[in-house]
């Protein structure tokens, strides 16, 4: 028997060094001599740029110098789009790391300034004077694909740039006419600031003697970023190195490699010195990815007693001012593919399309594409129950797909790996009390208190994924991960890996894996990250990908490597390896218990070679390279609670309660951390965040002021509760947990809201749920309560 | 977050200070509103006159009324049992203001020198008849609280003129209170009320009602006050109160994107009546 540390909740091993303020972030990095760099940026969300006169910045004190897109001509090429989404027609318009005649987007970046000191940086920033010839400017991506909108490529026509249809439209076409009931609905899907704790941050520094450039940088993938940038300034792969020190969250946002990264890299080789930029929280608003920003429009075809027959959208996804480095793919390959959900519905239809506004970049950010997919689809099996007057649970029970273990083909071309739909349903509806909700519901109206209940049932595809898929969809990468496991001649543990965590947790929960499969104390193994020369390739955390593909690479790597201990471990005690057993990281021989190695004792003997089985090569160390079969499927029901003043329009979140399936779990406090803070992520989408631009598109709420963050007093304490599938084609069951709430979290308080505003006679509003939309909402249905 | 270049100048005395200040110098207090606009570069004094330690300004005395130092922070006023006997409605608000932190730091002297429309203490001020004293280089003089609140940003204050204090009359024997609708974003106030109620058996004989948030500047309301005042406070008069304070604010209204005029004018109305029933509470 071997006491096992999986499924244990070990306090997190990156925490002493966070709360502390120890942890070393790419700004806390000093090195002499370095250069601050500041970024001219547009005022203006679309204008020519008729002039730039730097000649006042220039003999600033401090100044060094400053560059326009003249200056660097090309010495870096345009920032690449890695997604590259197949039947679309797919138009990438270049990206230069400086506006080269144009600005698209407010913070679209003018010019660079050098300075001995980052004050003098900003005031040299401000000094230069940069004419513009203003263009009208368009930020609704519906809008913008209209005739007559402002255009803002001149090689992407009508701003689009992709049109993505993989479904037969026929098929669907009948599906719809024939259906008895058929709802629909403008869901606008919000654009969202990731605003992830730590502002990006970039430092770069050249060594013209070795011809080594090194980038310290806030990256959630640095290989990837080593490749990106390998490829904009030119120098080879090998001579590149990218560090992502600690970073502060991400949330999407520290995916794509972004022009200022690309800027200090070329800065610091032009000038032969270090060059730093770190964003201030004004510019990580403006210039850092924006979520979401869709504008989709919904019907679901059903049978008058509740059978959903069918989906459909067309979906105008807004891309901003230039495709960022993922983009084409979250609104298409990470969204159409999951309109299924957990029902059996046979047919579905997206029309996404990708279409170029003067907004900020949008990207992946935290769910990418499936929570835009699960809200619609929740929105709608709500308008469905409604309209067929059924209960909203009652018309998901009828639909859920039955228990499966090991593979169900859906609609929409996805082969899920195993689910019990049903069993983590009825377990949330047993946790909230649903009957006696309703029934409370009721008497509450009697008072005049307006309480609602929304429910979601949710499957969604993550742990990205087969590579050979990731070809297949065209994306410019693979999503395998490698790792490798090193044991010391003392019998400490390195455990080196190609995704890049950054405040997930996982040097914690990939540790324990390796102690349970490897037997060495879970407090004698590091988990080493995020620097492009120390540790394998990986193509990084996001995708709620770092447990299952790079913990399934440490278990296979651990899982050879204990094989290894355990031939070793025979020949050194001259015993057959059939006879040896295992316990607690210890090797004994059948029959004759006092005759033991640990796993330590054999790792050394490794080392030190002495005395080797014959062809067993030295030293303690395996490689695994991973790529998934398929990718997870975690599901789960969550169920949300809430109250509604309508006096004012406030909106009391009361319960929330959540029950995912995330396969077995490694570190139970650890998905709960992952529950909460995605749950909270996706009840702001729903109830407060919204970035706003006004028609000339300047961004409205460009600080917190205006920007509503989610605060703690939001939210009830949850009720978890889960449910255990593994997934059967993975090493060790595990599902991930990364977006799961975020996922889920947004449709349940929306349709909460909806379901308590429904007597007043609100059907329909748009997100965040604001109580100044709300209370106005409940006026114009004139069933007011004040 | 880069603020411009800037001297900077620690006064020992209200006389340094007056002396010390140039045309284009600022007083620093707790710095809590000053320093966000300089690091947005949205002000650029070129020198600053720190004010926060002078010993004058500091303290809260009691004596028939309130004198409270300009340089008083929002945590002492909320947590002097002086203000909370005489003005609790001061002491509630002041300890509203922002999270623990800003009220470490910020001052009341500060907050109304500011004088952002969503801020908290000088509704209650406006309401409860205060005065703001202050110095300049041409000597002393004091204003009423609803003179001294203009419009937007914009006080009686001349260029170069210190607060000093700010005097209250007692009111333990008033039932008074602010209740404010904080904004999801900044918790700043969407609609912040105060009021000051002298009951006479079951009988409101006297209200006074201020209404901030909603407002460019603390507005007092008459007219709510009227609605109120002989009253027994019943459902008629609040509904009449709440009606008519949104016509006393008519001319003043503020908003912001998420929170339009028209919702905070509505919202003054409910805010009313939960103000009174917290000042009866
Ligand atoms: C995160 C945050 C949240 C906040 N939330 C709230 C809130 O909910 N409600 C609220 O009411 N306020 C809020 N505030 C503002 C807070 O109350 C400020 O502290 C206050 O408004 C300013 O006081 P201060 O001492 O910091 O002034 P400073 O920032 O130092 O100065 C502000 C202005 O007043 C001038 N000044 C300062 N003292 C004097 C004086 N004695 N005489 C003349 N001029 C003077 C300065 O020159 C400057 O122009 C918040 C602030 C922050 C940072």
């Amino acid at each position: 028997m071997t006491t096992r540390i999986f499924g244990s909740g070990i306090k997190r091993r990156e925490d002493p060094r966070l709360i502390t303020g120890e942890a070393l972030y790419t700004d806390d990095i000093k090195l002499p001599g370095v250069l601050h760099m500041a970024v001219v940026r547009s005022p203006y969300a679309h204008a020519n740029i008729v002039s730039i006169d730097s000649a006042a910045a220039e003999a600033m004190e401090g100044v060094v110098a400053v560059y326009t897109s003249d200056d660097i001509g090309d010495g870096l090429a345009g920032l690449p789009t890695a997604w590259l989404i197949p039947d679309s027609d797919l138009k990438t318009p270049e990206h230069p790391a400086l506006a080269k005649g144009k600005v698209r987007y407010v913070g679209d970046g003018v010019a660079i300034v050098l300075a001995d000191d980052r004050y003098r940086a900003q005031d040299a920033a401000d000094a230069v004077v940069v004419e513009y010839e203003e263009l009208p400017a368009v930020i609704d991506p519906e809008e913008a694909a209209q005739e007559g909108a402002p255009l803002i490529h001149d090689d992407v026509e009508g701003n689009i740039a992709f049109r993505w249809a993989p479904f037969d439209k026929e098929a669907s076409d009948k599906v719809f006419a024939d259906a008895d009931v058929v709802v629909s609905e403008r869901i606008l899907q919000q654009r969202l600031l990731p605003t992830a704790m730590e502002p990006r941050s970039a430092m770069a520094q050249y060594n013209a003697a070795t011809a080594e450039l090194t980038l310290w940088c806030t990256s959630q993938n640095p290989h990837i970023h080593r490749f990106i940038i390998s490829a904009v300034t030119g120098l080879n792969e090998n001579k590149v190195r990218v560090i992502a020190p600690e970073v502060g969250g991400g949330f999407g946002s520290k995916i794509p490699c972004y022009p200022d990264e690309a800027l200090v890299s070329w800065a610091a080789i032009k000038l032969g010195v270090p060059v730093k930029w770190t964003e201030t929280r004004s510019e990580n608003y403006l210039i850092t990815i924006h979520g979401r920003d869709h504008v989709q429009h919904v019907d679901m075809a059903a049978s008058s007693d509740g059978k959903i027959l069918g989906v459909r959208a067309t979906v105008y996804a807004g891309m901003g001012g230039y495709l960022s480095t993922a983009a084409p793919g979250i609104p298409t390959i990470l969204h159409g593919l999951l309109y299924v959900g957990p029902y059996t519905i046979d047919s579905v239809y997206c029309e996404s399309i990708g279409v170029m506004t003067n907004g900020t970049p949008t990207d992946a950010y935290r769910g990418a594409g499936r929570p835009e997919a699960t809200f619609l689809l929740e929105r709608m099996v709500d308008n469905v129950a409604r309209e067929i007057g059924m209960d909203p649970a009652e018309v998901r029970r009828k639909n859920l797909i039955p228990a499966f273990e090991d593979g169900y083909e859906v609609a929409a071309g996805l082969s899920y790996d195993s689910g019990d739909y049903p069993a983590a349903f009825e377990k949330a509806l047993g946790m909230a009390g649903y009957g006696d909700f309703r029934r409370q519901q009721k008497s509450a109206m009697a008072e005049g208190r307006h309480l609602g209940i929304g429910v979601t049932a949710y499957t969604e595809m993550c742990g990205l994924g087969p590579s050979q898929v990731a070809g297949a969809v065209g994306f410019q990468g693979g999503l395998w991960e490698s790792a490798t496991v090193r044991v010391t001649p003392t019998g400490k543990v390195q455990a080196l890996i190609g995704a890049s965590p950054h405040g997930q947790g996982s040097e914690t929960t990939l540790a324990q894996i390796i102690a349970d499969e490897l037997g060495f104390p879970v407090d004698d193994i590091e988990v080493i990250h995020g620097d492009t020369t120390e540790t394998p390739m990986g193509w990084g955390t996001y995708g709620s990908r770092t447990t299952p593909v790079t913990g399934a690479a440490l278990a296979v790597a651990s899982q050879k490597l204990k094989e290894k201990a355990r031939v070793l471990a025979a020949h050194l005690m001259e015993a057959n390896v059939d006879d040896i057993e295992y316990a607690d990281g210890s090797f004994s021989v059948k029959g004759s218990p006092d005759q033991a190695q640990s796993i330590q004792d054999v790792a050394l003997m490794a080392h030190l070679a002495w005395n080797m089985p014959e062809g067993m090569d030295p030293g303690f160390e395996e490689s695994q390279f991973y790529d998934p079969p398929n990718f997870v499927y975690p599901f789960g029901t969550h169920i949300a609670i809430v109250e509604v003043d309508a006096e004012t329009g406030e909106i009391e979140l009361q319960r929330y309660i959540a029950v995912d399936d995330c396969g077995p779990q490694i570190n139970p406090e650890i998905v709960a951390g992952q529950i909460h803070g995605g749950v909270v992520q996706g009840v702001a989408q729903a109830l407060c965040e919204g970035a706003v631009y006004d028609e000339n598109g300047q961004l409205l709420t460009g600080t917190m002021m205006d920007y509503c963050m989610p605060k703690a007093d939001m939210f009830p304490n949850f009720e978890l509760g889960e449910t255990v599938t593994p997934s059967p084609h993975h090493p060790i069951g595990v599902k991930g947990v990364g977006e799961t709430g975020t996922i889920a979290s947004t449709p349940t308080v929306y349709n909460a809201v909806l379901d308590a505003l429904a007597p007043l006679g609100v059907k329909q509003l748009d997100m965040p749920l604001t109580s100044a939309k709300v209370w106005s909402a409940i006026q114009d249905a004139n069933g007011g309560g004040s | 977050m880069w603020p411009n270049k800037f001297d900077y100048v620690r006064a020992g005395s209200v006389d340094e200070a007056l002396s010390s200040i140039t045309d284009d110098g600022k007083f620093l207090a707790g710095g809590h509103s000053l320093l966000p606009v300089m690091k947005l570069r949205l002000d650029a004094p070129e020198q600053l006159v720190d004010i926060g330690r002078i010993p004058e300004l500091q303290g809260i005395s009691a004596n028939g009324g309130l004198t409270i130092g300009a340089a008083a922070t929002h945590d002492a006023i909320a947590s002097s049992a002086d203000v909370q006997a005489m003005c609790s409605a001061l002491a509630s608000a002041c300890g509203q203001v922002g999270d623990q932190g800003v009220r470490n730091f910020g001052t009341l002297g500060g907050n109304i020198a500011h004088a952002d429309p969503a801020s908290d203490p000088p509704t209650v001020l406006v309401a409860c008849g205060a005065t703001v004293n202050i110095q300049g280089a041409d000597g002393a003089r004091s204003v009423g609280a609803e003179d001294f609140f203009v419009d937007l940003f914009e006080t009686a204050l001349d260029d170069g003129e210190l607060i000093t204090s700010v005097s209250l009359p007692n009111c333990s024997d008033c039932q008074c209170a602010y209740v404010k609708f904080p904004h999801p974003a900044s918790r700043y106030a969407i609609v912040g009320v105060a009021v000051c109620l002298k009951m006479d058996g079951g009988t409101c004989a006297q209200a006074d009602v201020a209404v901030g948030g909603a407002t460019v500047k603390a507005v007092k309301c008459a007219g709510a006050e009227a609605a109120l005042a002989g009253t027994t406070l019943d459902d008629a008069a609040l509904n009449a109160a709440a009606e008519a304070v949104k016509s006393d604010i008519a001319d003043w209204l503020a908003g912001d994107i998420a929170y339009p005029e028209s919702y905070r004018q509505q919202m003054a109305g409910v805010f009313l009546k939960r103000a009174v029933a917290a000042a009866q509470g």
